[in-house]
This record gives structure tokens, sequence and C-alpha cells, in this order.
């Protein structure tokens, strides 16, 4: 039900970015989507990319600081008020989104979002209870 | 263990009298041959032959590095260049170098202090000692060089540098004690692993690692990362160079200073008055048994204190704390003095972070700012955002807390803070000069 992401620690300075997709591109990995969170001084590049595993290693080659975790993508229908309301549903449930971001691709006739929650096992049966489609990993890749 | 059981276990009353009687004997001699010391005798208005007891030191006006500057190169020699049997020199950061002069007596007592050091770090005939300090004008190779053979040990003269080859060397000669600086043996360490060499796969004992101030932080740090017992080393090239004082293994607590050849004393850096035991100032050294350039009162500007404490180990003599830093070192940062090692003991002190750091002062619109730069590395990374601002946060606090200064942290990548194979660089002051 899990979907792996990379994250890579990166400085605010020029470079940094072309810097890592260059090298994921040059190893041949694909990448399936991306979000940048950012301070003044730093960022966190998230990806998801077609092999985590070999993705971490390289960057980890080339002295980036990576880690890899777990992040739950749920299908949400392509209408106005989709989003909402499974936020809602999340709400209700006291369910913390730590972040979240969308997937590039759509599922069929639905949009697909990527979220990290704070109890991802808890996020999962409370949405799949309330009919959501939770996208295993191997969809994405 | 000792390598001279008589002279470094001598009853503090029997070291005072040899003190008092070597210095009584250094100081009429190097009035009558140093017109340097002749000149600032008489201003002072001290009689070379004036000398009853060791508080009578303290009559006596201090030598500063600018002395030996301003005495370029051989003019504070107390001997003839005939009797000159080496020469150093310090690595002077601005200007010219600080030159030392060697007779064959200087160089023997050197080993034979050295070969003490190393036997109260817990070294002993028998072990092959990587010797990484740099070999030259640098005091540090050949000092710890010709300890090594006095005591009988084995030495590798790999100077500093190439730290591949060094480590292959560690690894195939069955090294087993290393001596370098503190912050290279943390570069072998961190070049090792990238290597996939586990340094607990060498025979490494003990390290004994000098030349620039570290936290005790920085020791558990070095030894669990290259699985050695690790002590600190002092000396200066002015003195004599490494070996001037070291810890003994039994208590790591404080450098035994070896008083049969040196008189520390403790002072107030502004007023130069003498401090009581255990107070922190300025480290002053006299040299009592020097031939070549000896010494009175001269500033090392590095900051200690001293304790004449017993030991444990059964040494009488006088210890002096791991340097917190030196006086030209200090920043005084909105007017707050910080040593950079109290910055890394507190960095070391946050779990997961790695001791490579940058200090950068600056000042922008009248004020001084402090950055602290630190690397993130997968121990404290995460993928979110709020953690690493989260520790920023708990390093500025402690910062501000422990020494009153406040500062930002900057978090960068690994290995962006440049390594040092040598002395590390910690500070960046971008302030105008006044």
């Amino acid at each position: 039900m899990h979907v792996e992401q990379i994250s890579v620690f990166i400085e605010n300075k020029s470079g940094r970015l072309a810097e890592v997709t260059r090298i994921l591109g040059e190893a041949g990995i694909n990448i399936r989507t991306l979000s940048l969170a950012d301070t003044s001084d730093f960022g966190i590049l998230r990806l998801i990319v077609n092999d985590a595993e070999q993705a971490k290693g390289v960057l980890k080659e080339r002295g980036f600081t990576v880690s890899k975790n777990e992040v739950v993508a749920v299908e949400i229908p392509d209408r106005p008020g989709g989003l909402a309301e499974l936020l809602q549903v999340l709400d209700g449930e006291s369910i913390n989104v730590e972040y979240m971001y969308a997937f590039v691709e759509r599922s069929g006739e639905n949009a697909v979002m990527i979220f990290r929650f704070e109890e991802t096992e808890r996020a999962i049966t409370t949405l799949t209870g309330k009919g959501f489609a939770i996208l295993p990993g191997e969809r994405l890749y | 263990m000792f390598f001279d059981e008589e002279f470094e276990t001598l009853p503090r009353e029997a070291i005072q009298a040899l003190q008092l009687k070597r210095l009584q004997a250094m100081v009429s001699r190097v009035y009558h041959c140093v017109p340097f010391y002749r000149d600032s005798l008489d201003k002072a208005g001290v009689a070379p032959d004036s000398f009853r007891s060791l508080a009578d030191l303290q009559r006596l006006p201090f030598t500063y590095k600018q002395d030996m500057r301003d005495s370029y190169p051989y003019r504070m020699f107390a001997v003839p260049m005939e009797e000159i049997v080496r020469i150093h020199a310090s690595s002077g950061t601005t200007g010219k170098p600080t030159v030392v002069g060697y007779t064959k007596k200087d160089i023997d007592n050197w080993a034979a202090l050295m070969a003490r050091s190393f036997v109260a770090a817990g070294v002993h005939k028998g072990d092959i000692i990587h010797n990484a300090y740099g070999y030259g004008l640098f005091t540090g190779g050949l000092g710890a060089h010709y300890g090594a053979e006095r005591l009988g040990a084995s030495v590798i003269p790999m100077s500093g540098g190439n730290t591949q080859k060094q480590i292959m060397i560690m690894q195939d000669f069955g090294s087993t004690v290393l001596t370098c600086t503190p912050s290279y043996s943390l570069f072998m360490a961190e070049a090792a692993k990238e290597e996939g060499i586990d340094f607990k796969q060498l025979k490494l004992r003990v390290g004994i690692f000098g030349a620039e101030p570290w936290s005790e932080a920085m020791r558990n740090d070095i030894e669990s990362k290259l699985n050695l017992s690790a002590v600190d080393i002092y000396g200066l090239s002015e003195i004599m160079g490494p070996g001037v004082a070291i810890e003994c293994a039994a208590a790591k607590k404080g450098l035994h200073i070896w008083e049969d050849h040196f008189i520390p004393e403790i002072i107030n850096p502004e007023t130069g008055a003498v401090l009581p035991e255990g107070e922190k100032g300025e480290l002053v050294i006299t040299t009592i048994t020097k031939e070549g350039i000896p010494l009175i009162r001269y500033r090392t500007r590095d900051i200690t204190s001293l304790t004449y404490e017993p030991c444990v180990c059964g040494r009488t003599h006088a210890r002096i704390a791991r340097m917190s830093g030196r006086s030209d070192d200090m920043l005084i940062i909105r007017g707050v003095n910080v040593f950079p090692s109290q910055i890394e003991s507190i960095l070391m002190g946050v779990e997961g972070v790695e001791p490579h750091y940058v200090l950068i002062v600056d000042r922008k619109d009248m004020l001084d700012t402090l950055e602290v730069q630190v690397e993130v590395g997968e121990e404290i990374f995460s993928d979110e955002i709020k953690h690493l601002q989260a520790l920023s946060f708990q390093i500025e606090k402690k910062i501000k807390e422990m020494l009153g200064v406040t500062c930002k942290v900057r978090l960068v990548e690994p290995k962006s803070i440049t390594r040092s194979e040598g002395k590390a660089k910690r500070v960046i002051d971008n302030r105008p000069k006044a």
C-alpha cells in the first residue's frame, strides 16, 4: 500500500537542483513526480522515481544526504471539491497531513495525490473505509 | 609505566629546588649571551644574580612572539651557530616565521621528553608508531619521530597528506599508535569508511593528537570512530615542539607539563598578573634547560589553567587543562568572548551532529553576526522541514544559553566544509579590520 519516496537535502544555491536531476538522468533513473520544500537556507527535494534504491545509491555516492521513506498515494475524483472531501474525512478523524503534492499522471478518471501522514496506518484504514482507493507503489514507478 | 621514573615522580620540593637552580643558571647565561635579554632585564631593573626564590620569576618581563620576529632569524640564539645542529620555524601566518635553533643537547632533551610523553600516553617499546605529523620546518613530525626512536618503538615517518596511502599503510604495516592532528584523524576515519575499511579491524590502540585545541566531546567521537585511546599532547615550536605536556592514559585529565624543563604560569592576558592555581588564563612558559634559544616567560597565547593536585598515574608534575583556545583565536562577538572549541563542544553534544563546522563572523548594520555552518549527515536528516528547523533552533538556543551569544545555524550539505589535512580552519572572520 506504500509508495517509496526519496528525500534529498539541498543547499539553497544555484545549480544544486540541476545537479541532482543530472545525476539521476545519467543513471537512467526516471523521475515520476517531485516536490520541493524550501526555506531561506536549504530545501528538501522529495522524489518518486522508478527505482528508489538505485537513486539513493547514486546520489549518496555523489555526496548528497538522502533518506528513503514511505508515503501514500490516494486516488481523488477529478472534479471540484474532490480534494476537499478527502481532507474532510481526515479532519474528522484528526489525522494530520505532514505534506502533500500531486502526482503528474492521472489514474483513469481520477487525479492522484501523494501524502505524508503523521500516522500512516491509521490514515490508510480511515481512507479505505470511506471508499478512497490507495494506489500501490508499482502502479506509479 | 614511566620512561624516567626518578624525574617524573620527583617530590614537589625537589622539583622546585631543581627549577630554581636551573632558572638562576639560565637567567645569568642569557643575560650575558643575548643582547635582547640584557636590555629587557636592565630595563626592568632586575640583576641576573638577584634570584633567591621561584617567586622572583614574576619580576621578569614577558617575552612575546613579536620579540622573536624582531630578532629574525638568529638574534635570540644564546649559543654560537656552530653549536646549533637543527633549525625549525613556526608556520607564520602573517609575515616572517619565528625561528628556533637546537643544540645537540636540546635535541637530546626533546627526544627524552617526547619519549616520556609517549610512555605516559600508554605507548611502549614494540609499538609501531604511525607518525602523520608533518615533517619539515614544523616541529611535529621530527619531534614525535625522535621521541619514538628514543623510546625504541618502530616509527613510520608518514608525514601529512595522501590519506588513501596513510590508511593502506596503517592496515598493512599493523600500526598500533597514530600521531596527527585531531581533525586529521577524523578526516582519515571518514575516508576509510568511504573505502569500506573499518578502523575496528586495524591494530591501532593509542592516538596522540595535538597542534590544535579539541574538546572532550571530540575525544569521545574519535575514540569511537577510530577504536583507540585518544590523548591530548601539547607543544609549541618556540618552547621546543611536541612533548612539552601530555595527558597520561591513567587519568586523561589534564596534561602533565614537564616541570624539570619548563616553568608554567597562568596569567591574566590583559593585566599580566599571575593567577592562582585553577584559574583560567594565558599559559606563560619559561624554559630552564634549553641552550639554543632559552625563553623567559614566553606568552604562549594558549588559554588553560594549572593544577598541582596529585595525579593517579604517580607523576608529580603539574597539569594544565586541555587548551580551551588561544587568546588570539578568541572571537569577541558583540562584546562576548567566544572560543571555537566551546561551540564545538555544544555541537558535539547534539545527537548525530558531525564535528565538521565553520564559524562565519561578519558585521551587518554595525552589529557582529555569527553564523555556524553545520553539515547535514544522514543521522540528522529528515524529509520534513520542521525537524531540520527544530535542530537548527535547538543548536542556536544552546549556544545562546551557554555562551550568551545569538547566532544563526545554517545547515549545509555534507563535505561542503573543507576538510583539512593539517590544522582545521574553523573561523572565517569577514569583519572589516579596525
